[in-house]
């Protein structure tokens, strides 16, 4: 098989000696056609990766930023159809690969078989699963990894060893290490066993390590290198869209700040 | 829709009950899980423990509750004689300490200090405050901004007792999401903390613990049954919500395959979506909070709003293992609306001297519906989940009456 587009993105930045940035964006927040624009704006700023939150009820996962960005997207009653829709629409441009981060609750109920083919239509690369533990998605993860889509797999700080080596057979494209106990949302400092964390894990497996949980700060990035290859950012971009529920006239300016925030973030993660 | 013959030997290793149940939550929560099931299993069978818990159960809580013989009911109905299991006459008014008491035990046993939950009307959160008073534990419980409003009362009787109550402001601001944010505190706490969960829903091994610790209401009816009438009822009745009552009733029933069960759900102002929180007469197969069941959702998978005039059955899933019985057929699930409810509660006030919690008022309310068909000869059980007390000002507000 062909390595994958984020096996890909991953050998050449490591063949260049640099670490992935993968900002996070609520799909639909503040509705799909910024989540487009946004998608084709941080291809163009050479953002490596991008994740794509699929918006959920009930997600126990997340912190206060990202639950509300999903409750402003359901709000206007955003559907996976029209998800899927409005990224297969944008097959032509020149964007990064998309990783999903959807709910099993969803993905079960639309129906496991036709969520993935819809998720492969609309270009998306890689699924994130986060309340579906590796050691126990064994055969959802064959069937991701059989459509031609990586399956990405979670590690926690209180992720005993014995369960790495189980996860790590439902894993590929890359490792996301949740570098805080707890939910998604900024923190001010990453943790001192982080480091230990990810040098075990990097003895463990061949796949890239993508640091997430808390990380808003490109003086944060430049910590990891050396130790991890890729970096997530959520919170920290999901709530500077949340003035656009009341305000749509920033939409412009919105895109602006976030582009340069994207930009910083792109040059600490590709300095070499 | 017969799938499989119900036992009582489950869940297996991986929770599953039948088909339902296992594990869907964030993998910062699994070694706790795993943590949990062993310490669970080595507590269940350490008589050490058993004996404590028992001996709480008797003195603290005042069991066993009586079995008691609503004769004015009985003749209302005109059939069966119907018997109230009387778990209102527990200590805080409902069956839900008997699972706090054995969980704050089981947190002492892991050695935490620090403790979690979630609580919809109330009743969970004051039985959880009144456990870990007693045993000196920190307490923390979420609970719905709308949920405090209409319960101030309940909200006082936990801060009383030192539990810190947190206000959910998020989503639908109701039990459900009173349980995703106790959920995310236990993501970043659960080095130090247990998360006291208020029903047979989560996932494993919670519907398992739950339903186990309910279970002493099953087993006092069953041997209460035995010793009266020298043979066991012809039917059980409980209310579901959740599902902890009926599960703790039901049980230690499932393999007395002569006892006709039923769960009965509420069914709110219609069968609309939305109207109503009757979860496996309505709902589809799906995953809510951590467990494989039956649920309320839309075709997305996104969670539905749902109503019950007793704000404890407002919950838009159901325990795993109703939904094992409900589809081996074990159990037959009906659902009574709120209206039924409401006049049920004023009829077993004025019958019986004996206010019924709403949730409860279900139960007795599909009774009445088909005690009248059985023979005088039957026994039919209901079990009286909890007291009324907690819903006076709801009820008032709804016959249009002042306090």
């Amino acid at each position: 098989m062909n390595p994958s587009p984020i096996a890909q993105r991953f050998d050449q930045l490591k063949a260049s000696g640099k670490m992935a940035f993968m900002p996070f964006l609520t799909a639909g927040d503040p509705d799909l056609e910024m989540t487009k624009e946004l998608l084709v704006d941080w291809g163009r700023r050479g953002v490596d990766l991008v994740e794509i939150g699929f918006p959920y009820s009930d997600p126990i996962a997340d912190g206060a930023v990202i639950q509300a960005s999903y409750t402003r997207a359901l709000a206007k009653k955003i559907t996976i159809d029209q998800i899927f829709t409005a990224l297969g629409e944008l097959s032509g441009e020149n964007i990064p690969p998309l990783v999903g981060m959807v709910s099993y609750s969803l993905i079960f109920r639309y129906g496991t078989d036709h969520f993935i083919t819809g998720a492969k239509n609309a270009g998306i690369s890689g699924l994130i699963v986060p309340d579906f533990p590796g050691d126990e998605a064994g055969a959802f993860a064959k069937q991701v990894q059989n459509a031609g889509i990586d399956s990405i797999q979670l590690v926690a700080p209180t992720t005993p060893a014995g369960r790495v080596q189980k996860i790590l057979q439902s894993a590929s494209g890359f490792l996301y290490c949740i570098s805080v106990a707890g939910t998604t949302g900024v923190r001010q400092e990453l943790p001192e066993e982080l480091s230990q964390q990810l040098e075990q894990l990097q003895s463990q497996t061949a796949l890239p390590l993508a640091v997430g949980f808390g990380i808003s700060r490109s003086e944060q990035a430049a910590v990891l290198r050396g130790k991890a290859q890729g970096v997530i950012v959520g919170s920290a971009i999901v709530r500077q869209l949340e003035c656009l529920d009341e305000d749509p006239t920033r939409r412009a300016a919105v895109v602006a700040e976030l582009g340069r925030f994207v930009d910083e973030m792109v040059q600490a993660t590709h300095q070499s | 829709m017969t799938t499989t013959h119900a036992t009582a030997s489950v869940p297996d290793a991986e929770g599953r009950f039948g088909e339902f149940g296992r594990r869907f939550v964030p993998e910062t929560l699994m070694q706790a899980l795993e943590e949990l099931t062993r310490e669970y299993q080595l507590a269940k069978n350490d008589i050490l423990f058993q004996t404590e818990l028992a001996g709480y159960l008797r003195h603290f809580v005042g069991r066993p509750s009586p079995l008691y013989f609503a004769e004015r009911l009985t003749e209302k109905a005109g059939g069966a004689r119907i018997y109230l299991k009387r778990e209102d006459l527990n200590h805080t008014g409902a069956h839900k300490i008997n699972n706090t008491i054995g969980q704050a035990l089981l947190t002492m046993r892991m050695g935490k200090k620090r403790v979690i939950a979630e609580t919809g009307a109330g009743q969970h959160g004051v039985a959880t405050a009144t456990a870990c008073a007693r045993f000196g534990l920190d307490c923390i419980v979420y609970m719905g901004e709308e949920d405090i409003r209409r319960q101030k009362m309940n909200v006082f009787n936990m801060k009383m007792m030192g539990a810190e109550v947190r206000p959910v402001t998020t989503g639908s601001r109701t039990l459900r999401d009173a349980i995703n944010e106790a959920m995310r505190d236990w993501m970043g706490s659960v080095a130090t903390t247990h998360y006291i969960i208020g029903s047979v829903v989560g996932p494993h091994p919670f519907p398992m613990i739950v339903r186990d610790f309910q279970s002493v209401i099953g087993r006092e009816t069953r041997q209460q049954c035995l010793d009266e009438f020298g043979r066991l009822p012809d039917e059980v009745i409980a209310c579901v919500g959740g599902g902890s009552n009926s599960a703790g009733m039901f049980y230690p029933f499932i393999e007395d395959e002569s006892v006709k069960l039923t769960g009965v759900e509420p069914g709110g102002r219609s069968s609309k979506p939305g109207d109503h929180a009757s979860t496996l007469t309505f709902g589809q197969k799906g995953v809510l909070h951590g467990s494989y069941s039956y649920v309320l959702q839309d075709a997305d998978g996104q969670t539905l709003d749902v109503h019950s005039i007793s704000a404890g059955l407002d919950y838009p899933g159901v325990g795993p293992e109703h939904s094992y019985w409900k589809d081996s057929g074990r159990v037959e699930y009906v659902a009574i609306d709120d209206n039924q409810a409401l006049e049920t509660f004023q009829l077993t006030a004025k019958l019986e001297g004996i206010l019924p919690a709403l949730e409860s008022s279900h139960a007795v309310a599909r009774a009445l519906q088909t005690a009248g068909s059985r023979s005088p000869n039957d026994i039919v059980v209901i079990c009286l989940s909890g007291r009324g007390d907690k819903d006076v000002q709801e009820v008032a507000r709804l016959l249009g009456k002042e306090i």
